[in-house]
């Protein structure tokens, strides 16, 4: 790998990781956080007729899950171009 | 037609779809038998995959357990939906990018190990044959319900198919079945969800209705379910009984635990590009998704139905669905106090599965012999009935009871030849090619995998035809050594440039041996243990997690202390980390 290919590597592993991380941020606050750790005190809270709490546990995170996949494949592909490491 | 006939009907044009894709998609050579060339689309992928992980578990069970334990059962949904976007962002397109065929290939390779590679092959096979002793066995027990044959010749016919199909067209021929299997298994799944959503709420999206008002009542469905079960004195449905440390222990063990499949990673090694991959995990979580969301709608309304249809009425005046499937053992009644009304509540009526003497009771039901309990209850409902009892309880025709038939079955043939496949590929790949016989040809080595799924497949269902006892308690350990073994080692792989062999090894060996070690203890040798007496109320089915972080602990104090990786294993991390080359990869 040349200098310059090697310093877009790192930009683009760097961009990778501070997007994976946020995204970890969101699943782990969505799943653990709503729906187990705060799930008695969200249940206080009414949403379109479900407890908010349970509602995260048995619906919300898995359509947040889907949602978060979508959004990492499409900055993704925006990452690849922009370093200049995306496939032929 | 009756539906008897429409069953065999419906099964055996399914049977016959699946053949025909496997003959239509024979593999030639050890790729195509592998990975399907990695030339799948990953629309298509993420319906196999979709498929390969959704077992008849999953498509049978998982309502019913849902229905009765209320908030506790998001463990299921969550844990086994979480692990996608694990798999998305910190594996797939990097194994992808890695371009071989295996798990132990990546572990072997990165960490410069045959011992590391032989490591993770013992993990593969054990964690793939425990889990697909419990599919055939499902197999078995879903042909003996509706095919009218007993479990053991269902095993027999389940075998056989599977054998044809997986044989035959390897990873190649598995996919375009599971495409297949998907669909049969998604239509077959949202039909009765729809009308039964239509029949108590009037909202035919079960998602939706889920959170509507159940029709003439004015409360929601989870207001009225709750007021129900406090009435009949069941815990409320929207709190969990489950202590706040296990729930997030076992959900975090189930998450970690499905990224670390290895039938599952291997998926993600079919795509022809590493944007796929992403892709392709993106699309197998929404066809999931679909059936996972559904789950809980109808756990929900099959319990509103059952404490609403059954309870204080008279076995005669008990609905049509509660003698045909009292038929087959999954309803039974015990009228303890002889007041001839069937009586409903919390605990079990009487201990363990129902066991039938020949003769009725006076109200005509058939007489359990086992020991009664102390509880007030009566009746004894297998969890199962939530899904399987659908159609009768919403009244519909016997074609949508056929087509549940023959979902139960893709769902349980989908998984069982996923795993089957795992299981040849590492014995004709990562042991004899890559270990034992590394001149073994190509054509040799394609017969050795279709000889190894062969022998697969006979030792699958000898265990579907003698279950070992623990058979039911075994998936808590493939998913909690698939999380302590396989996920660190996989990520740290990617992650850690100073992650080396010592570290790698080390950290596997700990996490393996402490998991196993706690789960035999608390499953088998000490299996009366309570909350009590497990680590900081961690159980067993948790414990994967912990074994995890002593996975990443010990393996990150060992790579401390000892040599860094050689240079060239740092040029192999740099290059799977950017997606450019992964066509080049194919060719390996």
């Amino acid at each position: 790998m040349s200098v310059s290919k090697q310093e877009a590597a790192k930009a683009y592993w760097k961009d990778n990781l501070r997007l994976m991380l946020i995204l970890l941020a969101i699943w782990f606050a969505v799943s653990f956080g709503a729906g187990i750790l705060f799930v008695d005190q969200l249940n206080h809270i009414q949403f379109f007729g479900f407890p908010l709490g349970f509602w995260f546990a048995q619906q919300g995170s898995i359509y947040v899950f889907v949602a978060m996949i979508f959004f990492y494949v499409w900055k993704m592909n925006q990452y690849d171009r922009k370093h200049d490491v995306h496939e032929e | 037609m009756d539906t008897q006939t429409l069953i065999y009907l419906f099964v055996g044009a399914t049977f016959a779809l699946y053949i025909g894709i496997a003959l239509w998609t024979r593999a030639g050579s050890t790729s195509e038998y592998y990975v399907a060339s990695k030339g799948v689309h990953p629309i298509l992928n993420g319906m196999a995959t979709g498929a390969d992980w959704m077992s008849a578990a999953s498509f049978i069970s998982m309502a019913g357990i849902i229905s009765f334990i209320g908030l506790d059962g998001s463990v299921y949904l969550m844990g086994w939906t979480g692990g996608y976007v694990l798999l998305a962002m910190c594996l797939a397109p990097y194994l992808r990018k890695f371009g071989k065929f295996t798990v132990p290939d990546f572990i072997g390779e990165r960490y410069y190990s045959q011992t590391a590679r032989l490591v993770a092959v013992v993990c593969v096979i054990f964690i793939s044959f425990t889990y697909v002793a419990g599919q055939m066995r499902g197999v078995g027990i879903v042909f003996s319900r509706y095919l009218e044959v007993d479990i053991n010749t269902g095993v027999v016919i389940g075998m056989c198919i599977v054998f044809f199909y997986s044989v035959l067209g390897g990873m190649k021929g598995i996919t375009y079945t599971q495409v297949a299997q998907y669909c049969v298994m998604i239509f077959a799944y949202m039909v009765p969800a729809i009308y039964i959503s239509m029949m108590i709420t009037g909202n035919p999206i079960p998602q939706l209705g889920f959170g509507s008002e159940v029709t003439g009542t004015g409360q929601s469905v989870l207001e009225r379910l709750n007021g129900l079960s406090t009435e009949l004195g069941f815990a409320t449905y929207t709190d969990g009984s489950k202590s706040t440390i296990d729930v997030f222990f076992i959900t975090m063990a189930l998450m970690v635990g499905t990224a670390g499949l290895p039938h599952v990673i291997v998926r993600f090694f079919t795509t022809p590009t590493v944007r796929a991959a992403r892709l392709s995990a993106g699309y197998a979580l929404l066809f999931i998704a679909i059936l996972y969301t559904t789950a809980p709608a109808i756990a929900a309304f099959a319990r509103i139905n059952l404490l609403t249809s059954i309870p204080e009425l008279t076995y005669s005046e008990a609905p049509q669905w509660v003698t045909n499937w009292e038929k087959s053992g999954l309803i039974a009644w015990l009228d303890k106090n002889g007041d001839g009304k069937i009586q409903y509540g919390p605990g079990a009526p009487f201990a363990g599965a129902p066991t039938f003497g020949p003769e009725r009771g006076v109200n005509g039901e058939r007489m359990v012999t086992n020991a009664p309990t102390e509880a007030a209850t009566e009746l004894y409902v297998d969890r199962d009935i939530m899904v399987l009892a659908n159609p009768e309880i919403a009244n519909l025709p016997g074609w949508v009871i056929a087509l549940i038939a023959a979902g139960g079955l893709a769902a349980a043939l989908s998984t069982a030849a996923g795993l089957l496949l795992v299981i040849s590929t590492s014995i004709s790949h990562d042991l004899l090619k890559s270990n034992l016989m590394p001149n073994i040809s190509e054509k040799k080595e394609l017969l050795a995998a279709r000889v190894a799924a062969g022998v697969a497949v006979v030792v699958a269902g000898l265990f579907g035809i003698y279950p070992p006892a623990f058979v039911a308690q075994v998936v808590a350990f493939a998913f909690g050594l698939a999380a302590a073994s396989f996920f660190p080692a996989i990520v740290m792989g990617i992650f850690s440039k100073k992650m080396n062999k010592e570290g790698a090894i080390a950290g596997m060996v700990v996490g393996l041996a402490f998991t196993f070690s706690y789960i035999v203890y608390y499953k088998f040798i000490f299996p009366t243990a309570g909350p009590a007496d497990w680590w900081f109320g961690i159980s067993p089915e948790g414990i994967g997690t912990l074994g995890m972080i002593f996975n990443f602990v010990a393996a990150i104090a060992v790579a401390q202390v000892t040599a860094a990786p050689p240079e060239h294993i740092q040029h192999i991390i740099e290059d799977i980390r950017i997606p450019r080359g992964a066509g080049a990869a194919i060719d390996h």
